[in-house]
């Protein structure tokens, strides 16, 4: 982009910034919503808590999204994994485990989550069925998290396993890989590669639905952002909330578009071809 | 004649078309043999039923006196002695070019990484690529790919080397550095049965050419022989189309 460009788009960018701002601000009853959910003072209660108000900090809640978040995420990847690897494989005796996986993921996908919460997180422990009924809050949530985002996760490895090309099979197998190591070494390492957006869409998806485990009465984010609506009559905690989570999203999308780039570079250094 | 492997009255069947239609090939230790003939004439699908990519519906193949077709036989360890070259090349793009040459011998054969890596530098020195061997294929021209993955093919130590028209997709002035490979490797005694549309290099290299029509072989002779007195009608009028 040249001088003049970059100039003229920013000058253009910060006019459309003033005019949604002036919108905003002018709405005939802007100054009441700016003191529900932009209340400077709840602003910072909402954020440190006041124990002696029995006010939670919605940063430490936060930890609670961070790590479910992070737990749910290894086991989908390795889930959806072994889904996807089911619903590809060719094997005779596997047929009704690769039609198993397709019902799943369909089904899964097709079902709201906060349903999945509800049925897993009221349904099991209701059941009385022993050790399996008789897990916290916070494991039927994460269950739930993991069965509904493999459902999603599968098909996306299932489109990055289709766009390996045939041939590269071909020559796996021709250099007599079994069909365990052309999976490992040749088709998954392509797929990933391909997926890497389409993944991380999942995963901030993931990261954003752990703030319906308040559901299940587990203590997050959004939860206290909840009880502070309750007891204060003020909304600025939903605002706190959504800071928060944007503080996790938008560093990981820049990372991984960094890794994606870089990786390109690698591969494709000196253009030569 | 030492017989390393061979068709015998092999037929496969895509659907309702025949696709090869009683082949019966031998292929001696050290022998070089060029297949010819046109596109869809069955030579890549001979090739593929040869190192089991594709399974056959009648005949057997033989490989060192052993039937291929039965059931115990594991494809994945016959594939370890029968390699085989494709036309579009297939190198693994997330590998460097040392790694696609190292993968099967280090992953198929289980064999130690250094002494894989030795010999892998080895044939890249053979070649002239060995100071871009942590390079990526992307960054390679079309006959340097192509050499490399003759390369990775030679890596696992074969004894047939199938070659599918490894110069058809080549542009026609990187396609001379591909054929003085293959000659080299002719001349050291590799055994190759090689897809070809290239005459010239047939007729110099091979010790047998063997004319594909229809799937079924038409005639099959010594080079002088086929390219110079065709017995059949069908191979002149081939050779005078491709000439």
């Amino acid at each position: 982009m040249g001088r003049r460009a970059a100039v003229a788009s920013t000058i253009s960018s910060a006019i459309i910034v003033a005019l949604i701002v002036w919108f905003f601000w002018r709405a005939p009853n802007g100054a009441n919503v700016r003191f529900f959910f932009l209340n400077p003072h709840a602003f910072w209660v909402n954020l440190t808590g006041d124990p002696s108000r029995s006010l939670y900090s919605i940063l430490r809640c936060f930890e609670t999204n961070v790590w479910m978040f992070m737990l749910c995420e290894v086991l989908v990847l390795i889930f959806g994994l072994g889904l996807a690897w089911l619903r590809l494989s060719r094997t005779p005796i596997l047929a009704p485990l690769r039609v198993a996986s397709a019902i799943y993921t369909d089904v899964f996908r097709g079902i709201p989550i906060i349903l999945v919460l509800f049925a897993v997180g009221y349904g099991v422990p209701g059941m009385h069925a022993g050790w399996i009924s008789q897990r916290t809050a916070t494991t039927y949530a994460c269950a739930t998290l993991v069965i509904t985002y493999s459902a999603y996760v599968a098909e996306v490895y299932r489109a990055g396993m289709n766009s390996v090309p045939h041939g590269q099979v071909m020559a796996a197998k021709s250099l007599g890989l079994s069909d365990v190591q052309t999976m490992r070494r040749v088709i998954l390492p392509q797929a990933v590669r391909n997926v890497i957006p389409p993944l991380l869409n999942d995963f901030i998806s993931l990261q954003k639905d752990t703030a319906l485990v308040g559901t299940l009465g587990i203590l997050d984010a959004n939860q206290a952002a909840q009880l502070y609506g309750a007891k204060e009559f003020n909304f600025t905690g939903y605002t706190v909330a959504a800071l928060l989570f944007l503080a996790l999203t938008i560093p990981m999308t820049r990372y991984t578009d960094h890794l994606i780039a870089k990786d390109r570079r690698r591969r494709l250094a000196g253009g030569a071809a | 004649m030492n017989t390393v492997i061979s068709a015998q009255n092999v037929r496969k069947r895509f659907g309702d078309h025949e696709v090869l239609r009683g082949i019966s090939v031998d292929l001696a230790e050290h022998e070089v043999v060029c297949l010819i003939g046109a596109s869809g004439s069955g030579k890549s699908t001979l090739l593929r039923c040869l190192n089991l990519l594709e399974t056959i519906d009648e005949g057997d193949i033989v490989f060192r006196g052993q039937s291929l077709t039965d059931a115990r036989i594991d494809p994945n360890l016959v594939r370890r002695h029968i390699s085989i070259v494709f036309q579009a090349f297939n190198l693994f793009p997330h590998l460097s070019v040392l790694d696609n040459v190292m993968l099967g011998p280090v992953r198929a054969l289980g064999r130690p990484r250094d002494e894989v890596k030795a010999e892998a530098m080895q044939l890249l020195e053979r070649i002239g690529l060995a100071q871009r061997a942590l390079e990526f294929p992307d960054r390679l021209s079309g006959g340097q790919q192509q050499r490399v993955a003759i390369v990775r093919s030679l890596a696992m130590k074969p004894d047939v080397l199938l070659l599918d028209e490894v110069t058809s997709a080549l542009d026609p002035t990187l396609v001379g550095e591909v054929l003085d490979l293959l000659t080299d490797l002719a001349r050291g005694g590799t055994t190759m049965l090689i897809a070809t549309h290239e005459m010239n290099f047939a007729r110099n290299v091979a010790d047998r050419v063997i004319f594909l029509h229809d799937g079924e072989i038409v005639e099959s002779g010594t080079p002088q022989q086929i390219f110079d007195q065709p017995r059949e009608a069908a191979t002149a009028a081939f050779l005078s189309r491709v000439n």
